[in-house]
């Protein structure tokens, strides 16, 4: 593009992000308002925040939702590496196109659908619902992601690194461990990431394999929500904001941190 | 044997909760309400061996598909579900454009900092983003306050619980999948191309329509994609900021299953919105394609 600043690229900036932000920046500042009203604002007050943390079903909630997002996540990792490996890696087998088919199909299809499709496969096989039936819902669809996130790495990655490590005697196994893994592992990391997001995240999916006693923070917040806007939500929500914005703050600063130091190196090494 | 076992695993997981729970939805569509009628029995015995295969067939029905047809509520959810997100999807556009050209224009040490505060709204909550536009939109809401002091209207405006609300919550949750496609796009435009343009004696907007606007077209109809395909079956936004006569397809398949229990009836309607989808879910893999052979 031709780098021009001109009026028109600022006006569209401001106003863009203005419009990204300013609900978020409405929910955090009224979580601080003392009246039960969202609307009128009456003072500033924590009071919500101490509301929130004496509400059990809301931590019991969170409990599991955290539970479900960290097993799926990792689950989902696993396989979708795997995935990615067969994608990338194996070559022509058969029922390939079934299976690439099966990986991307789950990207686009619509919540309800999986959901739907889910509960009436336990239900058929008469499992229980709870904590195992959400995360393996979750694994299933977020095992795709990480596929899809891991499949782009792997497949920039020059193989015969790995062919070298065979031929210096390694297993496979060895070879993906000491030579692949380490190549691919931001793309392993940032698949866990999104995995642990999405199932934080999932309301839809949740919603039609938990049981009674496997409530998820999405459903908690769905089902507070719908009843009418509560403040404690709105303490709720600013802390998960905060809690991202850190998390991507960091994790920017650290990935341009680790970019200078390698550019710092490689000059070092020029210089050498 | 290692190789084996590394496509074995993916494999029969997506194929025992990916596709076998549809085969599952794909046969409930088939079945009569009363014997699907929870507690729900498998209805393929596979111990009585083809007997039970040909049982199965012998259930098969097609009711639950023509009870569609007959009750225009479905039609009607349908129908407005695909305006929606039409609508939605060009509101994106061009909510979601200039953003991206900004951006692309932008310094170049700004612009990983301008992706990041595309991309944070994604990594937030999704049920709080929409749930963030409740407050604003109802009727003695912030925005109908900020409207009314600063003289505009003089009567509340009725928003939530309409479809415009679902339209600004569609636009506002989906806005990063537009966003980041056509960025990618317009950052790949080389330069030159406009200042020759430039310097052949187009006007900046004609520069505009004849480099920028072709060459952003991968991006545009990637983004648009990208919204209108799960916009579709969206469940949440509607439900949440429209109102009882908002009509979209996931919230009448939820309400079908939840609400009146009917499974084979939620069963069929699951199985027609996959098939509207497979038409532009064709359409996107044939652009991806076609882009892919243009590169190569």
């Amino acid at each position: 593009m031709s780098r021009k600043f001109t009026w028109f690229n600022a006006t569209a900036l401001t106003l863009g992000f203005a419009f990204l932000y300013i609900p978020m920046v409405v929910l955090v500042v009224y979580s601080f308002n003392e009246s039960k009203l969202v609307t009128v604002w009456a003072g500033f007050s924590t009071k919500w925040y101490g509301e929130l943390f004496r509400n059990q079903a809301f931590l019991d909630a969170a409990w599991v939702t955290i539970k479900v997002a960290v097993m799926s996540s990792t689950l989902a990792t696993v396989l979708g590496t795997m995935a990615a490996y067969v994608l990338v890696r194996a070559g022509r087998f058969r029922g390939r196109t079934l299976f690439s088919g099966m990986i991307y199909a789950p990207l686009v299809m619509p919540e309800v659908i999986t959901g739907l499709s889910l509960l009436l496969l336990f239900i058929s096989l008469n499992v229980p619902r709870g904590v195992f039936t959400i995360v393996l819902a979750h694994t299933t669809f977020s095992m795709c992601y990480v596929s899809v996130v891991v499949s782009s790495r792997l497949a920039s990655f020059d193989r015969s690194l790995e062919e070298a490590a065979l031929d210096l005697g390694c297993t496979p196994f060895d070879a993906f461990k000491s030579v692949t893994l380490p190549v691919i592992a931001p793309a392993v990391i940032s698949g866990w990431l999104l995995a642990f997001t999405l199932s934080l995240d999932d309301l839809v999916i949740a919603s039609f394999t938990s049981g009674p006693s496997s409530t998820t923070l999405p459903i908690k917040i769905f089902s507070a929500v719908r009843l009418g806007v509560s403040p404690e939500i709105n303490a709720l929500s600013t802390i998960m904001i905060s809690i991202v914005t850190v998390g991507v703050i960091t994790a920017s600063l650290m990935s341009k941190r680790a970019l200078v130091k390698r550019q710092r190196d490689e000059q070092r090494a020029f210089q050498q | 044997m290692r190789r084996f076992t590394v496509i074995a695993v993916p494999y029969l997981w997506l194929l025992a909760l990916f596709l076998v729970p549809f085969g599952i939805v794909f046969k409930i569509s088939l079945s009569d309400a009363a014997l699907a009628i929870p507690p729900y029995t498998p209805t393929l015995d596979l111990s009585e061996g083809w007997a039970g295969i040909k049982a199965l067939f012998a259930e098969l029905d097609f009711e639950n598909f023509v009870w569609l047809t007959q009750d225009d509520l479905y039609w009607r959810a349908y129908l407005s579900s695909l305006q929606i997100a039409l609508i939605s999807t060009l509101g994106c556009l061009l909510v979601g454009f200039p953003i991206a050209y900004g951006m692309a224009n932008a310094n170049e040490s700004w612009r990983p900092t301008l992706m990041m505060l595309v991309i944070l709204p994604f990594w937030t909550s999704f049920l709080i983003r929409v749930y963030a536009w409740i407050g604003i939109l109802s009727t003695e809401g912030l925005l109908n306050q900020f409207l009314m002091n600063i003289g505009i209207i003089a009567e509340p405006l009725q928003i939530l619980n309409t479809n415009k609300a679902v339209y600004i919550g569609i636009i506002y949750t989906y806005l990063p999948f537009m966003i980041l496609p056509i960025y990618a796009s317009l950052e790949r435009i080389d330069g030159s191309l406009l200042e020759a343009a430039e310097d052949l004696g187009c006007s900046r907007l004609q520069a505009f329509w004849l480099i920028t606007a072709p060459l952003a077209k991968p991006g545009v109809i990637a983004g648009s994609f990208l919204v209108f395909i799960p916009t579709l079956g969206e469940f949440v936004i509607p439900s949440l900021l429209g109102g009882s006569r908002t009509l979209m397809i996931g919230k009448v398949l939820w309400e079908e299953f939840f609400s009146n229990r009917d499974w084979p009836v939620a069963s069929a309607v699951a199985v027609v919105l996959l098939l509207i989808l497979v038409i532009p879910i064709v359409l996107f893999q044939r652009n991806e394609q076609k882009q892919r052979e243009a590169e190569q």
